[in-house]
């Protein structure tokens, strides 16, 4: 089992749930988030005076899926949420060591 | 017209015995219209007047004599008595429902004046920082209280106890006594002596100005709370509140609007009309704007808002939304402040000055808007919304005075003077407002009174202050008005500058301004008035 950690665009978070649920993906997490890539920030002017924004805000998805699936999962997140700009965002994969169901205690790939 | 108001006048005087003998003998002083404020002093008239409590007595037939073109005189009222005593006790119901209208008015746009308040912590409190809310909206709700406290022990004497009789609400005219001085052999009112608790002004005419007068003092209070936002101690705002509002203010609301000195300018030496400010872009806002520089100047920057080389660094509100719908807010209850100052309901000039008030508020946000978009590439919504009011400041002293064009003409200007200012404040004093209230309520107080000494048409103001004839401005050829205006500017910045100055100096080594900067940093809701505003958000600072 693989976990799938896409930061993306705020506003592309539903194209990307289209995505997910077109190509069969049970569930995700998703979290509001700040952060900064290469663009780091950029600068606005209030009052006249200019101020530097840092973190940027981002939206976080985490989905667990069987390994043979995370090619077609990566694959569908950048078709659903690319826009060829900076700040499109980044994917990371990571081995998922176990996952329980609370309700049931199934687990391994039957709780996913 | 004149002839009929003098009569109204001086019958009205004799019949409720609230004027001073001075004042009928000399056959001079008049109001604006026939509905608004008498000023005199009065030096112990002979019968002392008797207050209304129950408003049983107040608005009867005297209040009908010359209202209108085909009113009666008070001769016709006094022969009808014996000849048609029906005619003579309806005339008495009219009188009665005249000073009704008035005294609706003036209540309802005190209300409206009230409310201004939540306009005035929705916009400090939208632009300060999440961490700060609590306290600057704490600021904004207690400075209501207290200012109504001090006001009632102590303020409304000193401004109004000498105002004499508000022609338009009717009343004794209990209001009768102010300390003068005399110089060059001119009488120079200082302050009013009667009302200190309200005591022996137990009258519904002065109960009904007292609220009028209350809410606006308010104003002028509640406007150092935004430049000193974000770092003032709670402790020493308490002491500055009852200051402000029981000295300060009252002092010159006396010498512009009780009958002090300033008023009598016209009078005593041929400027125009006297120092005249028809709702208080001086008297309110530019005292409250003085204020708030000489506070943000003793109180210094916020930690962070200059760098090393004294270059600013932007702090935005954390709130724009809430701080939009506080200027609305604002807005709305500026047609209290404005029209509301007619005190009188039967006084359609009212109409105009509504008018004025709304055309001037859209030319300052324009023109703000322009500004910005043009200098700095954006439209700064929160610059756009300080023109707004910037607007709406300066044409409070000439809305009653002025046509269309001339409201637009002064509220765009405004706008331009408010971003000029902001950035003279912040770049070359290198003071730090957080909110603009210097120059929105300052220097746009200070160009409202300019202005109405340009542009005042000479339409309104017939007898305002004890002056014959309309209110004209330098344009309009009276010179002398632009002149007791300039003097009405110079002594507010002067007198407001240096008492709350040395009054802020004072005060900082008692009861320290300033939080400790570990407070300051972590924001002052938590140590200052033990809530924070937003406890279930995580206030992360994701920008420098």
């Amino acid at each position: 089992m693989k976990k799938i950690e896409a930061i993306i665009k705020p506003f592309m978070l539903e194209e990307l749930k289209e995505a997910m649920n077109s190509i069969g993906v049970q569930g995700m997490t998703v979290s509001e988030v700040k952060g900064f890539g290469r663009q780091k920030g950029h600068t606005e002017v209030y009052r006249g005076a200019e101020y530097v924004v840092d973190f940027i805000p981002k939206v976080k998805v985490e989905i667990v899926v069987a390994a043979e699936m995370v090619d077609t999962v990566v694959n569908a997140i950048i078709t659903s949420v690319k826009t060829g700009k900076i700040g499109d965002g980044k994917i990371f994969v990571m081995p998922v060591d176990s996952v329980c169901r609370i309700r049931t205690g199934e687990t391994g790939k039957d709780a996913i | 017209m004149k002839k009929r108001l003098l009569a109204f006048l001086l019958i009205t005087s004799c019949l409720c015995g609230f004027l001073s003998p001075a004042f009928a003998e000399e056959g001079l002083g008049g109001p604006p219209s026939d509905e608004a404020v008498v000023s005199q002093v009065a030096p112990a008239p002979a019968p002392e007047p008797v207050a209304d409590s129950a408003g049983t007595v107040t608005g009867g037939a005297a209040d009908v004599v010359g209202v209108t073109a085909g009113a009666p005189t008070a001769e016709e009222l006094a022969s009808m008595g014996q000849s048609e005593p029906l005619a003579a006790k309806l005339a008495d119901v009219v009188g009665h429902n005249r000073i009704a209208i008035n005294m609706v008015w003036v209540m309802v746009c005190g209300f409206l004046v009230m409310f201004m308040q939540a306009g005035f912590a929705m916009a400090e409190g939208g632009f300060t920082r999440a961490k700060n809310a609590g306290h600057t909206m704490a600021m904004n709700f207690m400075i209501y209280g207290i200012g109504i406290l001090g006001y009632w022990m102590c303020g409304f004497a000193i401004q109004m106890g000498g105002v004499g009789g508000i022609a338009s609400l009717g009343g004794a005219g209990v209001l009768n006594s102010e300390f003068v001085v005399t110089l060059f052999g001119k009488d120079f009112g200082l302050f009013g002596t009667k009302g200190f608790f309200l005591s022996g002004t137990y009258d519904v005419a002065v109960y009904a100005i007292f609220l009028f007068q209350m809410v606006f003092m308010d104003t002028t209070a509640t406007i150092p709370t935004g430049s000193m936002a974000e770092r003032w101690t709670f402790k020493s705002f308490v002491v500055y509140g009852f200051f402000i509002t029981a000295l300060v203010y009252p002092l010159y609301a006396n010498w512009v609007w009780g009958g002090g000195w300033l008023s009598q300018l016209g009078k005593n030496f041929a400027l125009g009309h006297g120092h005249v400010d028809f709702a208080g872009s001086s008297v309110v806002h530019m005292t409250g704007g003085v204020a708030a520089l000489a506070g943000a100047i003793v109180l210094g920057p916020r930690l962070g808002k200059y760098k090393a080389d004294g270059t600013p660094n932007a702090i935005p509100g954390h709130h724009i939304p809430m701080a939009i719908v506080g200027c609305f807010i604002l807005a709305f209850g500026w047609f209290g402040f404005n029209a509301g100052s007619t005190l009188a309901g039967g006084d359609f000039r009212l109409a105009v000055v509504a008018t004025n008030t709304m055309l001037a508020s859209a030319a300052g946000a324009f023109s703000a808007m322009a500004y910005m978009w043009v200098v700095y590439g954006k439209p700064d919504i929160s610059m756009i919304a300080n023109g707004f009011l910037a607007g709406l400041v300066a044409v409070t002293a000439p809305c009653a005075f002025v046509d269309s064009g001339a409201a637009v003409f002064i509220g765009a200007v405004g706008g331009i003077l408010l971003c000029m200012s902001v950035f003279f404040v912040e770049r070359v004093l290198k003071v730090d407002d957080p909110v603009g209230a210097i120059s929105v309520h300052g220097v746009n107080g200070a160009w409202g009174v300019l202005a109405l000494g340009l542009f005042a048409d000479g339409t309104y103001g017939d007898g305002l202050n004890g002056v014959k004839g309309t209110v004209k401005g330098l344009l309009y050829g009276d010179s002398g008005q632009f002149m007791a205006q300039v003097i009405g500017t110079v002594t507010n910045i002067i007198f407001v500058f240096v008492v709350m100055y040395v009054f802020f100096k004072v005060l900082d080594k008692i009861v320290p301004l300033r939080v400790s900067p570990e407070m300051e940093l972590e924001g002052l809701d938590q140590s200052e008035v033990g809530v924070t505003a937003y406890p279930e958000f995580n206030l992360t600072k994701t920008h420098r």
